[in-house]
């Protein structure tokens, strides 16, 4: 607003007008900036130059390859192998080396805590949580308390073969009966048992409690499994009943909806999905989480 | 540019005749993105290259289709991505790339285009049953932080599966190979496959072989959404068996 008369200057005179008249309102026909329109034009010459380069135009029964015959597809598979070449000296030592040895040396002990750690938060983290500490019907694997044992080749087989997994011949199998639903126990009955099972890890029991009837119902029904003193069966994947860990929880109401249901988790077999190599180290990173026995 | 002439005869222009009439304009404009479109589209359809040659990939089940319709109906696709893409990260974290081959009998695709949540293309069989009932129920129940909303209705809703029927019919005029036989006994493949084996698996499965088939609900056949949810999710990305799978026959 300093110069008035500048701002005024009738621009008609630098560019002329496209030749409209709307009411006395004239459109100025004011080119494109030039290096806009250079911008432009070498956008176009790159797409030419794209075209010769790579797959671009379909033909009647193919299409044009581009002069490197650069695909997506090739590109992967060269890259992946150029993974599998860095890490290559360390996955064969942790292929052809025991899972004891690998905990032993601790330069593979660190590679395959690494490589376990990755393959934990992509794979075992939505069940297990990110820091292996379980939910709510799916194991911790912080502690010292096992389903189906913590030896460094118990996990191993259990992530091999997984756990009441169909598609796998060898998976990890045991079924507890669905005492309620099927009608093998009584109402009644479930709940004296279920007083009982918490009685095992010294847990108050309801003052009404039956637990002479609970266990006999313990001894007939669930120490075959579980333990006469409900220390479990690890052979059978059968939860330890008189400590303070619990897989689903130590209320009762859930004891009984356990007692009721019957049947347990499932894992899935990862020998399906992962490398050996892989599986190894991941069997290292659990077993070394804290509770590897 | 010193042009102040506008009406110089040369062809270069004449673009102003489509700047000043509007429907010129628009019909310049369907023409050009026409020819784009055509160019783009028409020739994955007569390519023989576009879907690989794989074993396994067969149609959906009526349960598995059931499943992918309300995954459909609930927006599942805004989220979650199928379409492993051929990049190494993507490979490492997820499994083999997708191909084109196993999306084939999906109308429409569910590639997506958007990961909110993770891809799902590999997600069959890398979670039990249980888990995706819990995660479906309420997702924070087994991944605090996780912000997918819950889907706590499905598993109280029962499934209608009356017109699956009907949907395999359409998709057979698409030109996904259902026979006149996989669309008359659709309600009750459904139902065997979504129960432990009353008689009539060993006739399922040769309809649709290696479907999964058990006692989904745990509530003897009466099935509800969620199971048909979780039977299209183990499905996902489980049909080409990539150990036999030829890698270089199908680079291009």
């Amino acid at each position: 607003m300093t110069n008035q008369t500048e701002t005024n200057v009738d621009p008609r005179k630098i560019v002329g007008t496209t030749g409209h008249d709307w009411d006395g309102i004239e459109e100025l026909n004011t080119p494109l900036p030039r290096w806009w329109l250079w911008t432009f034009y070498l956008t176009i010459i790159w797409a030419l130059g794209y075209w010769v380069v790579y797959p671009a135009i379909p033909l009647a029964t193919s299409f044009t390859k581009g002069v490197f015959g650069w695909t997506s597809r090739e590109q992967v598979v060269k890259d992946l192998e150029g993974l599998k070449n860095l890490r290559g000296p360390m996955t064969a030592k942790i292929e052809t080396v025991s899972l004891q040895d690998i905990e032993k040396t601790p330069e593979l002990l660190s590679f395959a805590r690494a490589q376990g750690a990755a393959a934990f938060a992509v794979n075992c983290s939505p069940c297990h949580g990110a820091g292996a500490q379980g939910f709510k019907g799916y194991p911790n694997l912080n502690d010292d308390d096992w389903l189906w044992g913590g030896s460094l080749d118990a996990i191993h087989t259990t992530l091999q073969n997984g756990i009441r997994w169909d598609a796998n011949k060898d998976t990890r199998t045991s079924m507890m009966p669905a005492f309620g639903k099927e009608g093998l126990l009584k109402p009644n009955e479930i709940s004296a048992a279920a007083d009982y099972v918490r009685s095992l890890s010294g847990l108050p029991t309801e003052k009404d409690a039956d637990l002479k009837l609970g266990q006999k119902l313990f001894t007939e029904n669930c120490a075959a499994c579980h333990g006469e003193n409900g220390e479990g069966n690890q052979d059978v994947g059968a939860p330890k009943l008189n400590d303070k860990v619990w897989l689903y929880g130590p209320e009762k109401a859930t004891i009984i909806e356990r007692i009721t249901l019957g049947g347990g988790g499932q894992m899935p077999a990862w020998s399906q999905r992962l490398d050996s190599p892989t599986i190894k180290s991941l069997a290292v990173y659990v077993h070394t989480l804290g509770g590897g026995q | 540019m010193a042009n102040l002439t506008p009406h110089k005869p040369s062809l270069w222009h004449r673009h102003a005749i489509f700047e000043k009439n509007s429907i010129i304009l628009i019909i310049g404009i369907l023409v050009a993105i026409s020819i784009g479109g055509l160019v783009e589209v028409l020739p994955l359809f007569y390519l023989k290259s576009t879907i690989e040659t794989v074993e396994g990939v067969r149609p959906y089940s009526p349960l598995e289709l059931a499943g992918r319709n309300i995954y459909v109906r609930e927006g599942c696709y805004n989220c979650h991505s199928q379409m492993v893409r051929p990049l190494r990260d993507e490979v490492e974290r997820y499994g083999h790339y997708s191909l084109a081959a196993e999306s084939m009998y999906d109308h429409p695709f569910q590639w997506g285009s958007k990961r909110t949540g993770p891809d799902i293309a590999r997600v069959g069989g890398k979670y039990s049953d249980d888990w995706h009932r819990d995660h479906l129920r309420n997702p924070r129940s087994v991944v605090p932080a996780s912000i997918m909303p819950g889907y706590p209705w499905l598993e109280q809703t029962p499934l209608n599966i009356a017109h699956i029927g009907e949907d395999m019919a359409v998709l057979s005029v698409e030109g996904v190979p259902y026979s006149q036989e996989m669309i008359a006994s659709a309600v009750s493949d459904a139902k065997t496959q979504g129960s432990a084996d009353d008689g009539s698996t060993a006739s399922f499965l040769k309809r649709y072989p290696k479907a999964i088939t058990r006692d989904l609900g745990g509530n003897g056949g009466k099935l509800t959404e969620a199971d048909a949810l979780i039977a299209y999710l183990q499905l996902l990305g489980t049909q080409v068996d990539f150990k036999l799978y030829d890698d270089k026959a199908n680079i291009r």
